[in-house]
């Protein structure tokens, strides 16, 4: 205010109004969503930190174990994924639900409860301004609900990482059900979920139908990226080796293969199985219930010049992979942000 | 200086004007009684003056010239929504506490005062409080932070006629010592009545009356007389509305200026003067009649009230 506009001594009585006095606001008003938050994030770390002690403990016996191609290690391996693996997989899945519904439920209300109750009609009158105050709520509550996420997948990434190491290697990092899981594209997930459900309250003004349409679009985005979008975040390698890619087991994430014949070029899958039929291998008894047969398919395959080829993800991308997830997606979950404060700043109310 | 000032306002939903080449000037000091039809566009108007709304064409201006909105447009003005809406789940010590955060200008004691006086508690819960108590504690939110244009929108409508007394008695104790000018939207003719001093009549999203109260109730009258001669009588006279009886006619008629001599009552009429709800009503039942600005002729007036 200028004292052009307003006599002198009107406004002494005018005090600064910094931005953390939105922090108890929001906090006043959100703080039952916060601490659904953490109790979902608490009761899962719990869960994560006792079941990740004994996993290691079985872990470190199992490492510790020599020579490990001994039968006694196999079993101690084979004993450890019986036990736990199962778990392992069932938790990893049940977490691909914590980024939405954090985002759901702590992001749809922001705007939605406002405009359903009519409340927006008394806080966007006051001398706070509404774009203040919708930076201020969305970046607070983003922050914490990021931070959460990042700290909660910290503890993840140690609960999961026997399953993934040399002497187990049962999954890879890159795989589908435990990547986002890892790194920081548990955050940046939670953080695009947040920014889905602000955008999707403010534009359609009510609690439930934005919770739905949060989910939604969130399960579209996420189905998207794992099964197309995610392996094609840089070229893959390509090998013919018979044994698949290098590395550990399960280590590196297959993306397609294909057959090439014997001028070298690419044949599809009729061709294979016409070719098939004519595979005929000797089958030999070795045990009661053992048989073997004296060729594979992909060895009679390649005696008549057809090769296996593979495309594939190594795990050692697994961070540049991170980096690129973690990357689009604060810059998605930023452009609903920047787009939710710039419509709160013009809509018609 | 003039506490809300308009100039060719319009706001369009949709392909629908809700309000159209609205200009006003409404000077300080008053308590502006905001009246019309539903859907007349009341609430447009007030909430494009608090700037929750941006007008489609033209622009609204509050205390002197702040576009409405603006940070300083913001700081000394408050407005109360219909049904006075809270934070239903804080109770009303947090409500002050939230107010006072958002606010540059609060007075606490003031606040505290207020709502003991009026015997809300402030650990309760605003969702658990009566209707009455809920609207005086928006209220109460609105003058604590010590504006200079309080924007009252229906503020009446939830309230039983007890509360309603208490509620304006409260605005007009604002109006009267804290030099507070006060907007307000209301159906409520006769509450209106006891409190307004400035009228602005909006039909159709066109604002069809606005002035001081005083100068509309001196330049309006009401002419009783046989009913034979009422057409003969409203061809020469500002009819802004006929009533017809069987024996008698009253014809509310707007005269040339605050001087009943320039229009001498027609032999065997008698005039009366006219209250504020009478005045309002005519106008209401004649959507076509204009007090301000500028004249209508009387035929068309009287035409369209048939």
């Amino acid at each position: 205010m200028t004292a052009l506009t307003v006599p002198v001594g009107q406004d002494r009585d005018l005090r600064p109004l910094p931005w953390r006095k939105m922090a108890w606001i929001t906090w006043r008003q959100h703080r039952i969503a916060l601490a659904g938050v953490a109790a979902l994030l608490g009761g899962g770390a719990v869960y994560l930190l006792i079941m990740g002690l004994s996993i290691h403990h079985s872990y470190a016996a199992l490492t510790a174990c020599h020579p490990a191609s001994s039968d006694a290690c196999g079993n101690l391996v084979g004993n450890f994924l019986s036990t736990y693996w199962m778990g392992a997989q069932i938790t990893s899945v049940l977490l691909q639900l914590v980024p939405v519904l954090i985002g759901a439920f702590v992001g749809a209300p922001v705007l939605a409860r406002e405009l359903e109750t009519g409340t927006f009609r008394f806080i966007w009158t006051q001398g706070f301004g509404r774009a203040r105050w919708a930076v201020a709520k969305l970046t607070l509550l983003a922050v914490a609900v990021t931070a959460a996420a990042g700290a909660f997948s910290v503890l993840y990434a140690w609960y999961i990482r026997p399953f993934l190491a040399a002497a187990v290697s049962q999954q890879s990092s890159l795989a589908g059900e435990i990547f986002d899981l890892k790194g920081i594209a548990f955050a940046a997930w939670t953080l695009a979920a947040f920014a889905i459900g602000a955008l999707a309250g403010l534009l359609i003004r009510r609690v439930v139908p934005a919770l739905a349409a949060t989910l939604a679009v969130y399960a579209g985005m996420a189905f998207a990226t794992t099964l197309f979008l995610r392996q094609h975040y840089l070229a893959p390698l390509v090998t013919n080796s018979p044994g698949g890619p290098p590395g550990n087991g399960n280590a590196a994430l297959p993306v397609s293969q294909w057959y090439t014949g014997p001028n070298g070029k690419p044949v599809s899958q009729a061709v294979i199985n016409h070719l098939l039929q004519g595979f005929n291998p000797t089958t030999t008894k070795v045990a009661p219930n053992a048989f073997q047969t004296n060729i594979s398919p992909q060895q009679y395959l390649a005696q008549h010049g057809y090769t296996l080829w593979m495309s594939y993800q190594p795990a050692s991308r697994f961070w540049p992979f991170q980096w690129i997830e973690g990357g689009w997606l604060l810059a998605i979950s930023l452009i609903l942000i920047a787009a939710t404060i710039w419509l709160v700043r013009r809509r018609a109310a | 200086m003039n506490v809300i000032e308009t100039t060719g306002l319009g706001k369009r939903y949709r392909g629908t004007w809700a309000l159209r080449e609205c200009t006003l000037a409404v000077p300080e000091g008053h308590v502006v009684a905001l009246v019309g039809p539903n859907g007349a566009g009341k609430t447009t108007l007030l909430n494009m003056s608090v700037g929750l709304t941006a007008p489609t064409e033209g622009r609204a201006t509050v205390l002197g010239g702040q576009l409405a909105g603006s940070a300083a447009a913001l700081d000394g003005t408050a407005f109360v929504a219909q049904d006075a809406p809270l934070y239903k789940n804080l109770s009303a010590g947090d409500m002050l506490h939230l107010t006072r955060n958002v606010n540059r200008r609060w007075d606490q004691r003031y606040a505290e005062v207020r709502l003991a006086e009026l015997g809300i508690p402030l650990k309760k819960k605003a969702g658990k409080l009566s209707g009455g108590q809920q609207a005086q504690l928006a209220l109460t939110l609105a003058l604590a932070r010590r504006p200079r244009l309080i924007v009252l929108d229906e503020p009446l409508a939830m309230l039983d006629p007890l509360a309603r007394h208490d509620f304006m008695a409260s605005v007009m104790v604002a109006a009267a010592e804290d030099d507070v000018s006060v907007v307000l939207s209301s159906h409520a003719l006769a509450e209106l009545e006891r409190v307004a001093d400035y009228l602005i009549l909006l039909s159709g999203g066109r604002v069809q009356v606005t002035g001081e109260v005083d100068d509309l109730l001196a330049c309006h009258r009401v002419l009783t007389g046989p009913a034979a001669e009422a057409d003969d009588c409203a061809a020469r006279l500002r009819v802004v509305h006929a009533r017809r009886g069987e024996a008698q006619a009253h014809l509310l008629v707007r005269t040339s200026g605050a001087d009943p001599s320039v229009d001498p009552v027609p032999p065997g009429w008698e005039a009366h003067p006219v209250s504020l709800e009478e005045l309002v009503l005519a106008y209401l039942r004649a959507p076509g009649a204009a007090a301000l600005p500028g004249p209508v002729r009387a035929r068309d007036a009287e035409g369209v009230t048939r």
